[in-house]
């Protein structure tokens, strides 16, 4: 589903490499939490993952399609496989929760009546329909996930990045969407996340990769956090 | 596709960036105007090209007592002097380019001065013998005329051959320059247009980018991302040609048909008909013009 093989990734104004000899292989179904400080390169291998870069030097695949080879126009169709959140759910202000899921539809150019039916569906199923029609600014932080995650799984993702998405939320929230990333997975979804929340990792004890310095120091199945540096 | 959609995108950039976008309009409006103008001119240029070159005629005036002692030592051209001449136009060698000729002695010379120059005070001073006698000569292609030239330049008794179209060439040349200086102002326009255009467009795409990212992230392709800033720049294009072209017509129904035409009876001049004709050059132009500018605009702007 997923196969990394000796990664680098360096950005030019920086003097150390971001990912340095990365190799990973995820499978269909997995739910992997990638841990690490910050600046250890959690982000620099999702966005390499969602091809928003190219990475240095190695090879990425990605549901089969060869991501260092992947042309820019066709990069588009292969976003739709994936869903992505980030720590500031990044949603349109001046649009409802039921208007930003749509807009993930509109502009793949999904039919009026498809957009109808599906975002009432995913509105259900993070649990928030009766805040359909609610604006960004009139939700908690834990909705405005919720909506976020609603947006990203609407059009039924094989992958699912999650880049922090509890870094702006409190415990008991966080748990909520800690609930809900796992129903998707169950759902059939791959999820990765990226996370710095000890709690969250130690009591879930799924897959955990570790990096450190853009180095898998750690690729563990039903572990924790690790210890404290 | 979802049109709508589109649809919608293009008229929150339309509103959320007004001024820039009536800046955009008013450019593209004072611009293909010039660009109309000049194409008006050429087609008056033509007109007048097809109706006065084929009454222009070749004169060939005889010397009169008042001519320059330089071509005309001997005065006034004895009347064998016109008979030498009639008899060459009508040779052999030169009858096959004629088409007609006549002569106008002194007094009918004078009549058609009168005519001429009604009311102005040279008609009062002017005597008969003052005009030249001359032979007009009515080619059968007017292109020709070297012939008739060549013939009886510096013949005794002939003051001068002349071409009526080297004035009419003088004419138009003043017209020519005058259409080259309204393109040349269109094009300055018209680059300014496709720069403010540009910087519209970016200034769209950066009041957007939170939704540009989000269509980013989900898939949308890239034409699906960037139709709304092409289609906002070509509305205001449209918007602009469209102006642009009203101004053609009033100029040709108000100045051409409403004005010139009374100042200036004899001469033909462009119709409403030729304003239609470059419409749609112009609605192309503008249409075009923002269509590129805008798509090379935004495709910069998310290459970074
Ligand atoms: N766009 C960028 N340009 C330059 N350096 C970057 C960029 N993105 C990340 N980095 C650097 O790469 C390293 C890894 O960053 P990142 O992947 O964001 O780590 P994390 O998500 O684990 O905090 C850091 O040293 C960071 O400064
Ligand atoms: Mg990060």
């Amino acid at each position: 589903m997923i196969s990394i093989s000796n990664v680098t990734k360096s950005y030019p104004s920086a003097p150390r490499a971001a990912l340095d000899g990365v190799s990973l292989e995820i499978e269909k179904g997995e739910f992997v939490f990638l841990v690490g400080a910050s600046g250890s390169g959690k982000s620099s291998l999702m966005r390499l993952i969602l091809r928003e870069d190219v990475p240095s030097g190695g090879e990425i695949f990605v549901l089969g399609q060869n991501l260092v080879g992947l042309p820019n126009r066709r990069v588009p169709l292969f976003r739709r496989q994936l869903g992505v959140v980030f720590q500031d759910f990044r949603l349109l202000p001046n649009k409802t929760a039921a208007q930003n899921v749509a807009f993930s539809l509109e502009v793949i150019g999904k039919s009026a009546g498809f957009i109808a039916e599906a975002v009432p569906d995913v509105l259900r199923r993070v649990g928030l329909e009766h805040k359909a029609n609610s604006l960004p600014s009139e939700l908690s932080g834990g909705e405005q996930q919720r909506i976020a995650l609603a947006r990203a799984i609407v059009n039924n993702p094989a992958i699912l990045l999650a880049d922090e998405p509890t870094g702006n939320l409190d415990p008991k929230t966080s748990e909520e969407i800690m609930a809900l990333l796992e129903r998707i997975n169950l759902a059939g979804t791959t999820v990765i996340m990226a996370t710095h929340d000890r709690g969250i990792v130690d009591r879930l004890k799924k897959r955990v990769v570790e990096l450190k310095d853009g180095v898998i120091v750690r690729d563990e199945k039903g572990a924790g956090y690790g210890v404290q540096r | 596709m979802n049109l709508k959609f589109v649809l919608s995108e293009v008229s929150t950039g339309l509103r959320k960036n007004l001024s820039m976008v009536v800046s955009v309009i008013l450019v593209t409006f004072v611009s293909l105007t010039f660009v109309g103008t000049a194409g008006l001119l050429q087609m008056q240029i033509n007109t007048m090209k097809n109706y006065w070159y084929d009454k222009a005629q070749v004169a060939i005036y005889l010397c009169t007592n008042t001519s320059p002692d330089t071509v005309c030592p001997q005065g006034e051209a004895s009347p064998d002097v016109q008979k030498t001449i009639a008899a060459k136009l009508e040779g052999a060698t030169l009858k096959p380019f004629i088409k007609k000729y006549y002569f106008e002695n002194h007094q009918q010379a004078y009549q058609t001065f009168q005519q001429q120059f009604k009311g102005n005070v040279v008609a009062k001073y002017v005597q008969p013998a003052q005009l030249n006698e001359t032979f007009w000569i009515s080619l059968n292609n007017p292109n020709q005329s070297a012939v008739i030239t060549e013939s009886f330049s510096g013949v005794t008794g002939v003051e001068q051959v002349k071409d009526q179209r080297t004035y009419l060439d003088q004419i138009f040349s003043i017209l020519n320059i005058a259409s080259l200086a309204a393109v040349g102002i269109a094009v300055l326009m018209l680059f300014s247009a496709t720069l403010l255009v540009s910087t519209t467009i970016r200034l769209s795409a950066v009041m957007r980018r939170r939704e540009i990212g989000i269509m980013r992230l989900v898939g949308a392709s890239n034409f699906y991302i960037r139709l709304p800033f092409v289609i906002e720049g070509v509305v205001a294009g449209l918007i602009g040609a469209a102006l642009a072209g009203g101004a053609v017509f009033a100029i040709v129904q108000y100045f051409v048909q409403g004005y010139l035409v009374n100042q200036l009876p004899l001469t033909s001049f462009v119709g409403l008909g030729d304003a239609a004709t470059i419409l749609p050059l112009l609605i192309g132009a503008g249409v075009v013009l923002t269509a590129i500018a805008s798509n090379q605009a935004i495709r910069r702007y998310l290459k970074v």
